[in-house]
């Protein structure tokens, strides 16, 4: 294994270590999630991006950002699919590893489906370049640019708004 | 708040947390290392494992397709991430007493009986569509709703927002009844 592999797999062993700690991987946690009557994946998604998001902004000057294309009709109609399939499988492909993992051997199935979609995807691609892709692609784009403030200013913002959103949480008892 | 849950797990808040650190750590070391800055994702994996699985049946046709060439199939830091997730998982659910051998989830079972087909079929199913969605989506709830998120994309936030949106109305409809 080159070193690339390695820091991989270093990064993977902790992510799924945390993710099963956290008991984030389990079937009834995400559809739980969906049915809005156990957020423990928000709780655990919100506070990795608040602690995450600011880590990146504190080295910006290192670090690389990799927005994903703002592509219009991708990303309306590859959100909604993949809502829809995750109801229904009740993982998402890195929950459905974590959830193999430890022993819920029907994600295994979800991830077969997985590469199946995946391998359709790679058929039907040049055809999705021609319509769908073609449709209207903003770029590569970030909120703050966008809106030209500073990720100083939306972070704690968007860590009020989160915060406020535990307390709910925690009172509704979700 | 309590920092572990009755059942031996660590708050949420804590777990993710301690992903945030990893995830900018993860980056950092990357940068350092590889000379390239990589983010947690998943979804760009299952189409190098379709690529890796298709070439040992059909190399030309690998070959061939313009998104593997695209994406490159291979076994790179995002597919050894993901081997680590697997392994992370089972030594933290062994550690714990929580692994658990399991084919038909409670809720599923409940409203869809204990056919273990039937469930083998909705995760297949479910996972076919899923995937598509993600690498239209360039992302999935790792790569947009995590790395993207944390980033600010503005592709990240409507992505996971449709994530959510959508898998709310579908397992709402998909689930109705089952408490009645």
């Amino acid at each position: 294994m080159n070193s690339e592999q390695w820091l991989g797999l270093v990064a993977g062993v902790l992510f799924g270590f945390l993710m099963q700690k956290g008991r984030v991987l389990r079937f009834e946690k995400q559809v739980g999630a969906m049915l809005l009557k156990d957020m423990t994946i928000f709780k655990f998604m919100l506070s990795a991006i608040i602690v995450g998001g600011l880590g990146l902004a504190l080295f910006s000057g290192t670090l690389k950002p990799s927005h994903k294309p703002m592509n219009l009709g991708a990303v309306l109609l590859g959100g909604s699919l993949f809502g829809a399939g995750w109801a229904v499988a009740g993982f998402c492909p890195g929950t459905a590893a974590g959830a193999l993992g430890e022993g819920r051997w029907h994600a295994f199935f979800a991830i077969v489906g997985m590469v199946a979609g995946a391998a359709v995807y790679a058929e039907i691609y040049p055809w999705l370049k021609k319509t769908v892709l073609s449709w209207k692609d903003f770029g590569r784009i970030g909120l703050t640019e966008t809106l030209g403030v500073s990720a100083w200013t939306i972070l704690p913002v968007f860590a009020v708004f989160c915060l406020a959103l535990f307390f709910w949480f925690e009172k509704k008892r979700l | 708040m309590k920092w572990k849950t009755a059942d031996g797990g660590w708050s949420p808040y804590l777990a993710g947390a301690l992903v945030g650190i990893l995830a900018v750590v993860s980056a950092l070391a990357t940068t350092h290392w590889l000379s390239k800055t990589n983010y947690i994702g998943a979804s760009t994996t299952f189409v190098r494992a379709a690529g890796l699985i298709e070439r040992a049946a059909a190399p030309g046709r690998v070959k061939a397709n313009e998104y593997f060439t695209k994406e490159k199939v291979r076994v790179d830091w995002q597919f050894m991430l993901l081997i680590g997730i697997i392994l992370g998982s089972l030594l933290a659910s062994v550690t714990d007493g929580s692994f658990r051998w399991e084919g038909v989830p409670p809720i599923w079972k409940e409203r869809f009986g204990g056919s273990v087909g039937k469930r083998i079929a909705g995760a297949f199913l479910g996972g076919v569509v899923a995937m598509v969605g993600a690498r239209l989506a360039d992302g999935c709830p790792s790569g947009h709703g995590l790395s993207g998120m944390m980033q600010l994309s503005v592709s990240s936030f409507v992505a996971l927002a449709l994530f959510f949106g959508v898998g709310v109305l579908v397992a709402g409809r998909l689930y109705a009844g089952r408490s009645r």
